[in-house]
């Protein structure tokens, strides 16, 4: 694998290709868990490996499936990936595995796992694969972070609230009280909050985008490329 | 139809190849974790334990020294619930209950509460509950002391009238603009109490599970 290859692999899955913010997979635990930046941190993270042992164990295997079951197989290797960070957590991680709960095992469904298998670790090197696989995590545990951080700012007027389920009794002091006495604003901890601060990160997103261009081609009119939507593997 | 039938079974072995190696996996990960689940689990409990009971005491094992409740209108529970034992040089000393407040502001309140061989709390904590955010929320400990409040009360001082809020005549204290939520834990709490005094016998009597190994206890 190039350098640019590598660096290519990792641009697209952070920022152009993201999950949360371009391919709009995997919402369910994005806006379930966003709540606050450790717990948003911690089912990316979780998932970004998950995403990067199933790339590398798909891949080397991608000869062998037959076309019509392969699904099934790329299915079953998440679940038992899945199952195994499970078991991890719950020994090591006990206070986090508690707060994650449903979400872990749910990793499973996330689409993002199967489009990012399907689209890249079936027609990829190892190395790609499990690079591809982490980048892609890492871009969705970016989104979970930054939204978990602005929903619990807002909210609770705190921020890495938690942190010791995570870290162990040492962090219990981490937790950032940004603004003092704050009465909290209820909204941005309900669901409600996940989809008003996703819809601005995309928007951000967009504008991002959007300036880039105006600024490469100056004087001509530009056309906003419309996010791609749905549970289809996005093509790249 | 031959060469399908062939196609068929040979992707039928395919996935059970790939199942195997999967099951296999999760059998080693799980020999591998299972012990240190079942000791960060019980830990936990522990934890949760000696929040409403302080370690002094007891001496027993009391996470082993169990006995299972089952659903009781008194405690608000539908389920088969377990009560925690603790012995001090083998007297009873004290036992952890769990119960459930039925009528919070929204859904059910999980309580653990401690309560002294005689009849006084030694702790009450919310396991559970699903309040409003920075309204109701203050029954939680790391949100206010509040709960503290039930601490050495017991129905020996209090009468049925003073277990209430202060609001309806009782003599526990609630937050303006959040009454239902302290109201539904004081009417648990002192349901539990009653519970207790009314199977206290019941509930040190049944002998602890002996030891495997045919210790004594």
């Amino acid at each position: 694998m190039s350098a640019q290859e590598f660096k290519d692999i990792l641009y697209n899955g952070v920022w152009k290709q993201n999950p949360g913010v371009v391919q709009l997979l995997g919402m369910c635990p994005l806006l379930a868990v966003s709540s606050s930046v450790v717990n948003g941190v911690s089912l990316g993270l979780a998932t970004a490996i998950v995403m990067a042992l199933s790339g590398a164990s798909i891949s080397p295997i991608r000869r062998y499936v037959p076309n019509e079951i392969r699904i099934p197989v790329y299915i079953l290797i998440i679940a038992v990936l899945v199952t195994v960070v499970q078991y991890l957590m719950n020994a090591y991680m006990y206070g986090l595995y508690v707060v994650l709960g449903i979400f872990i095992p749910l990793i499973v469904t996330n689409c993002i796992v199967l489009a990012r298998v399907e689209a890249f670790a079936s027609k990829n090197a190892v190395l790609p694969s499990a690079l591809d696989g982490f980048a892609m995590g890492l871009g969705l545990t970016a989104v979970l972070g930054v939204l978990g951080a602005i929903r619990e700012l807002i909210g609770r007027g705190t921020l890495l609230s938690g942190i010791d389920l995570a870290l162990g009794d040492v962090a219990k002091d981490w937790v950032l009280h940004i603004i003092p006495h704050y009465n909290g604003f209820l909204i941005a901890i309900l669901p409600p909050g996940a989809f008003i601060g996703l819809g601005l990160l995309i928007a951000g997103k967009n504008w991002l985008n959007l300036r880039a261009e105006q600024k490469k081609m100056q004087g001509q009119p530009v056309a906003v490329t419309p996010v791609e939507g749905g549970c289809a593997p996005a093509s790249h | 139809m031959k060469q399908t039938a062939k196609a068929a079974s040979l992707s039928a072995i395919n996935l059970l190849f790939f199942a195997l190696i999967g099951t296999a996996v999760l059998a080693s990960t799980y020999s591998l974790t299972h012990e240190r689940i079942h000791q960060t689990e019980e830990a936990e409990k522990l934890k949760l334990i000696t929040q409403v009971l302080p370690p002094t005491l007891f001496d027993n094992n009391i996470i082993q020294d169990t006995l299972p409740i089952p659903a009781d209108k008194q405690l608000g529970t539908t389920d088969v619930t377990t009560a925690y034992r603790a012995r001090l040089k083998g007297e009873p000393s004290a036992v952890v209950l769990e119960s459930i407040a039925p009528d919070g502001y929204s859904g059910n309140i999980y309580l653990i509460i401690g309560i002294l061989a005689n009849g006084e709390v030694a702790g009450v904590r919310v396991v559970s509950h699903k309040e409003t955010p920075g309204l109701g929320d203050y029954i939680d400990l790391p949100k206010s002391p509040w709960i503290k409040g039930f601490d050495g009360k017991s129905r020996a001082i209090y009468t049925d009238a003073d277990w209430h809020v202060r609001k309806d005549g009782g003599k526990f204290d609630y937050m303006a603009g959040a009454t239902i939520t302290p109201r539904a834990v004081v009417k648990a709490v002192n349901k539990t109490l009653q519970y207790y005094a009314e199977n206290r016998e019941q509930l040190f009597a049944a002998a602890p599970p002996q030891p495997p190994a045919g210790g004594k206890q």
